[in-house]
């Protein structure tokens, strides 16, 4: 069994925390991507699982042993760095090699490891190359590629595709997905690219400023976020959030009535999806006053405001709205997030 | 720009060039053929009678053992003091400092220093008095104990001469990025196979540097070995100086140097051949 605990960590870096007590469960064999902006500590929780880096307080098991303490070769996992780490004087090869000669494997085994890791990766042209020759991308892969050949219990990725093109990046990943799923890895995987962790992840642990915002399927965070953060960052375009009144416990949105979380004050913060709306005839519905209409050929982007405050909604490509027209939505109430304006959190007891 | 006049980069490098040429080159040429002539004409009467004398056989040998030994355990310690060093968070500098501090003594001032510890009447023998490790004084620089003459040397110039070995490898080591000591570690190296499989190889170049400023030296030392042994312990250097001074006979003393630029020489390219650094293998 490979599950992860990772047990209230704290890291500071002098007066700076970094984490502020990060708690998160990986199953075994689960792919859970971290995912938030730059700084957030994504890395620095990465290099405290490995072991490279040691925690201010909290715990960290592996398969319900605890791991702190513990030399990183001895916790059994493998890990690509962000910067890659590929070593400038071995071969491709050797590199991918690497791990299996530390762990004294016979060459047959080393050459179908390396065979089959570089296959996967498509970096068999470059196997008897140095790493300095290589573009960015591919020396990526040569340090996905080193991780793989170990057949890990456990695999730490630390935007391992960042660098490939859109095209290499999006085969690569259905690849690596595959290969892990079927090995049964237990995969923490960070990136930046919402879509690459929507499109991976069994779960997605989204990250700001050294705190778990939210875990949970994809699919949940997407509709549900947490936090006012989770659903500006999740989702593009992001979440619209209208400063809205509240009255006797409701919202009006053109003539409809919304009602609201119970107990909010006279004000709430409307989380809405840029999808979840209709075209409805003004006054029935609630109006838009659309600053730039933008036909994408899938779908109509609309950017204006509602209440005088910026939103940007999807409509279907077919709807024939102008820049500068005045228009009315329909909420679809089910897709709506009701947040609190304080403390920016939204109200869990209605997504039930 | 330079495209156009193409001359000033020249223009820019000439004076140095002249500054060498009449300082180095001159001089250089003179002294070959001082070496390499008799009374105006090509000879080698000179070399004949610096090979003839009793002590060129053993300055050779005292200049190559002292080479040998002192340069690998100057090597070794550097590394190990660059190594340990790197682990140091707060105080590095303040250790870098007092580590580099024989750098800043002159060569025959450190040689005097240890004269002053391993003389008749020295630190060394008090504190072995004392002790009561021996009786009465005993001698450790005269003729007739040549291994701890040797073992003298040697400790006095692995002293005085690790430290920029050590510079040279801090150097090396700060340009090595710590994630090829991450990586290797996470994939199961333990501290010495990260030693020779990364960290080695990866400062190689420091490396190359290191062994070849400290070998020439090594094949010039001098002054410490004066202050220590005198003549008790020929080396080339002292040889050519003895020739140059004691016996006034400036020819046999440019053999001398010639044959240490020749060693010099040699040791370097045998150093660029068997440490070959390939660009292609650098970070
Ligand atoms: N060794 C260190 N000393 C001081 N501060 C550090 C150190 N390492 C990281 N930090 C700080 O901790 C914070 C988190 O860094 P981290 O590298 O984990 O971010 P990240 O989420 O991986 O960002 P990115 O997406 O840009 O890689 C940053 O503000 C960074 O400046
Ligand atoms: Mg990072």
């Amino acid at each position: 069994m490979a599950n992860i605990v990772i047990d209230r960590i704290r890291k500071s870096f002098g007066a700076f925390q970094a984490l502020k007590e990060v708690s998160l469960t990986i199953n075994d064999g689960e792919f859970v991507s971290l995912l938030g902006p730059s700084g957030c500590g994504k890395t620095t929780l990465l290099r405290i699982i490995a072991g490279l880096e040691t925690s201010t307080s909290g715990d960290v098991r592996i398969g319900d042993r605890s791991i702190i303490g513990l030399a990183p070769k001895d916790r059994g996992l493998a890990m690509v760095f962000q910067n890659y780490a590929v070593f400038p004087h071995m071969t491709v090869y050797e590199n991918v090699a690497f791990g299996l000669r530390m762990q004294k494997a016979d060459d047959t085994r080393v050459k179908a490891q390396v065979e089959k890791a570089a296959g996967l990766l498509h970096i068999e042209p470059y196997l008897d190359r140095y790493p300095n020759k290589l573009s960015g991308g591919q020396r990526q892969r040569v340090a996905v590629a080193r991780a793989l050949a170990v057949q890990p219990k456990v695999l730490l990725m630390d935007e391992p595709l960042s660098n490939l093109d859109a095209l290499l990046r999006l085969e690569m990943r259905t690849e690596l997905k595959t290969v892990l799923q079927s090995a049964g890895t237990t995969t923490i995987y960070v990136t930046h690219d919402q879509t690459e962790a929507m499109g991976l992840s069994d779960r997605i642990a989204v990250m700001h400023n050294g705190v778990v915002e939210q875990v949970g399927h994809p699919v949940e965070i997407y509709n549900h976020p947490a936090t006012r953060f989770v659903g500006g960052f999740i989702g593009n375009p992001p979440m619209n959030f209208i400063k809205v009144p509240v009255s006797n416990g409701q919202v009006a949105a053109g003539e409809e009535q919304l009602a609201a979380p119970k107990d909010v004050g006279n004000e709430i913060v409307l989380g809405l999806r840029g999808e979840a709306v209709e075209l409805a005839p003004l006054p029935q519905g609630l109006e838009m006053k659309v600053r730039v209409a933008e036909p994408m050929g899938s779908h109509l982007l609309l950017t204006g405001s509602i209440h005088d405050q910026p939103v940007r909604v999807i409509l279907p490509a077919s709807e024939t709205v102008k820049s500068g027209d005045t228009i009315g939505l329909k909420l679809d109430s089910k897709r709506i997030t009701w947040l609190s304006p304080e403390s920016g959190k939204s109200f869990p007891a209605l997504l039930a | 720009m330079t495209q156009n006049r193409p001359w000033i980069p020249y223009l820019l490098i000439l004076p140095s060039v002249a500054f060498l040429a009449l300082l180095f080159v001159v001089p250089l040429v003179q002294t070959i053929w001082l070496a390499l002539s008799d009374n105006g004409a090509p000879s080698l009467a000179n070399a004949e009678r610096m090979v003839t004398d009793i002590n060129f056989t053993r300055s050779v040998r005292n200049t190559f053992l002292l080479t040998i030994v002192v340069v690998p355990v100057q090597i070794a310690i550097a590394l190990a003091m660059g190594t340990m060093v790197s682990k140091v968070g707060r105080g590095r500098e303040t250790i870098l400092w007092i580590w580099t501090i024989p750098l800043g003594i002159s060569d025959l001032a450190a040689g005097l220093v240890w004269l002053s510890i391993l003389q008749n009447t020295g630190y060394f023998n008090s504190l072995l008095f004392s002790l009561g490790v021996i009786g009465r004084q005993a001698s450790w620089l005269s003729y007739q104990t040549p291994i701890a003459l040797f073992i003298a040397i040697a400790v006095a110039e692995i002293w005085r001469g690790t430290a920029i070995v050590m510079v040279i490898i801090v150097a090396g080591l700060n340009q090595v990025p710590k994630e090829f000591k991450e990586a290797a570690e996470i994939f199961g190296a333990g501290p010495w196979t990260r030693f020779w499989r990364i960290t080695l190889p990866l400062i190689r170049p420091a490396l190359q540097s290191a062994l070849i400023l400290r070998t020439v030296l090594a094949f010039e030392v001098f002054a410490v070995v004066y202050a220590l042994g005198g003549r008790n312990f020929p080396v080339l250097v002292g040889e050519a100086y003895n020739w140059q001074n004691q016996n006034q006979n400036y020819s046999v003393a440019a053999v001398y140097a010639v044959l240490i630029m020749i060693i010099s020489l040699a040791a370097t390219l045998i150093y660029l051949k068997a440490l070959k650094v390939d660009p292609e293998r650098l970070p």
